[in-house]
């Protein structure tokens, strides 16, 4: 695992480029940045509308609009390094191959602390993107990411599925994951039907539990959980069911400070 | 560009117009960074996790607060209403200022300035900067009614000459901005158009202008979620500077992009009349 600062990381997706946020000083004091999963090639993401309200959650089927790899090492790595920023990157693909190429090119990139493979995208098989239904996936590109990471640590993002999550940590973990991310998006429905994921508070007791279950199965596996977290309690919630970090997402889309504002408390000592 | 600031606001004062809600919130480093076109992000109540994106009409002075924002909302949904029932003295959590701003000419040009509804709210802090800079300001304003026919009254102040068309003819003359748009832009001789508004609005004008030879700026209202960037849930088809197609996020690439540069009738297909969160 890598070593952090502070518990408190910024989850995949959303946090923009990193830029955004440090313009409004919503980068200090964090552990960890994790970037927007990046595939091999620039994605346009999917069609409008993408985001829908919902009490206390965000339905969102962005489709993963990003620059592409080599964009980003050009333009994007350099930067969110130069900052002094732990850097996670958050990859995604169509194909364990295409996993296994971006992990391979990653690894040779200077600066980066660690990959995540993201294993929990809910509306994979609607953007064509690499459809990780059973745990036996999830090994399958885990194990080839790790292959090609050389010396990175890889976390693995794993289905927020309550009854199966302690099964997928299990194997992620057996194909070589140092640390598993729980409690990502539930999948779910936008208004008109089409496939996407939930998240935001409404899931935050879902995703405590994933990380109970986990920590029970699996004791010596380093957990990260993340699900709704918007203050310094929600995060010492996490901690305390065993979690060694949280992430902090869909809460910067209301509230751009709150990670920040999050690792201060944290870091202010227990209350 | 100054970096944007999250901040607590207060209202000032909240007052009804037609079918607009007026408030005027102060917001310390808000106002001073604020340029027209830009806007901003406004928590609602607890449990609704989007932000409200809102145009910032202009600022101004307030004894003992300093300079304020004047904010235009348009109550028709649970978020939006809650805005409009806040009463004085209530604090507001907002970013901003965000996005792009108009960009103005160098030289001293004639300009049109076309806005649809609440959307034309940034066009009049425009009007003030085009006027400062020596421009002809020509207004081209329109609405459904009089009701959502924003300061028509403050136009006439702001501008050398002001157009208004209604869809129900209510005010002005009966028609849509489509209709006039051409002849207005001949009569003013513009050579820089502005446009705020709808999207079918905003491609009427845009395509105008190219006919005319007249360089257009179109503040484009996307569906928001953040506002800042982060959750990618307002993709706007563009062309780029380099010639190729991207889609880029309307509230930070945006909201004001080049006319000529919007794929317009993808953004027609992908959004038929959807708003934001209201």
């Amino acid at each position: 695992m890598i070593d952090l600062p502070n518990p408190v990381v910024v989850a995949a997706g959303c946090g923009g480029t990193g830029r955004e946020l440090a313009a409004l000083g919503a980068l200090e004091g964090i552990g960890a940045f994790t970037t927007r999963s990046l595939t091999l090639n620039p994605r346009a993401g999917g069609p409008a509308p993408r985001i829908a309200e919902t009490p206390s959650g965000l339905v969102h089927s962005t489709g993963l609009p990003g620059p592409g790899l080599e964009i980003f090492l050009a333009t994007e790595l350099p930067w969110l390094v130069q900052q002094g920023l732990r850097v996670v990157v958050s990859l995604s693909g169509a194909s364990v191959a295409e996993h296994a190429e971006v992990a391979r090119r990653l690894a040779q990139a200077p600066g980066i602390r660690a990959l995540e493979v993201d294993l929990a995208v809910p509306d994979a098989r609607a953007h064509g993107l690499l459809d990780v239904r059973e745990p036996f996936h999830a090994a399958n590109v885990v194990a080839a990411v790790v292959r090609e990471a050389q010396d990175l640590p890889v976390l693995a993002k794993v289905r927020s599925d309550v009854l199966r999550v302690a099964e997928s940590a299990r194997v992620v973990t057996d194909a070589g994951a140092s640390a598993v991310v729980v409690g990502g998006p539930q999948a779910a429905a936008l208004p008109d039907g089409r496939p996407a994921g939930l998240s935001g508070p409404a899931v935050l007791p879902l995703a405590l539990r994933c990380v109970g279950e986990v920590r029970a199965a699996l004791p010596g596996v380093p957990v990260i959980g993340c699900g709704g977290i918007s203050t310094a309690a929600d995060a010492r919630a996490f901690l305390d069911a065993g979690a060694v970090a949280v992430q902090v997402g869909t809460a910067l889309l209301h509230d751009p400070t709150t990670a920040a504002r999050i690792a201060a408390d944290l870091a202010g000592g227990p209350s | 560009m100054k970096a944007p600031l999250h901040t607590t606001g207060e209202v000032l004062s909240s007052k009804r117009v037609g079918a607009y809600q007026h408030l005027t919130v102060v917001a310390p480093g808000v106002a001073e960074r604020f340029r027209p076109g830009t806007f901003v992000a406004v928590s609602v109540d607890g449990t609704r996790l989007a932000r409200r994106a809102l145009w910032i009409h202009g600022v101004r002075a307030v004894g003992g607060h300093g300079p304020a924002l004047q904010l235009v909302v348009e109550p028709v949904g649970p978020g939006t209403r809650w805005l409009a029932e806040r009463p004085v003295g209530a604090r507001l959590e907002l970013t901003g200022p965000l996005g792009r701003a108009f960009a103005l000419p160098k030289e001293p040009v004639a300009t049109l300035l076309v806005g649809e509804g609440y959307a034309a709210a940034p066009l009049f802090p425009l009007a003030e900067r085009l006027r400062e800079r020596g421009c002809q300001v020509n207004l081209l304003l329109a609405a459904p009614d009089e009701r959502h026919l924003l300061s028509a009254l403050e136009a006439r102040r702001s501008a050398r000459a002001v157009t208004v068309v209604t869809a129900d003819g209510s005010v002005g003359r009966r028609g849509s901005v489509a209709d006039v748009v051409a002849g207005v832009l001949a009569q003013a001789a513009a050579e820089v158009v502005y446009a705020a508004g709808p999207v079918p609005t905003l491609h009427a004008v845009a395509a105008v202008a190219e006919q005319a030879g007249a360089w257009s700026q179109t503040a484009v209202e996307q569906p928001l979620t953040c506002g800042t960037g982060l959750c990618h849930g307002c993709p706007l088809p563009v062309v780029g500077e380099d010639g190729v197609a991207r889609v880029v996020r309307a509230c930070t690439e945006g909201p004001v992009v080049r006319g000529d540069r919007v794929r317009w009738a993808e953004l027609a297909g992908t959004r038929p009349g959807a708003g934001g969160p209201a």
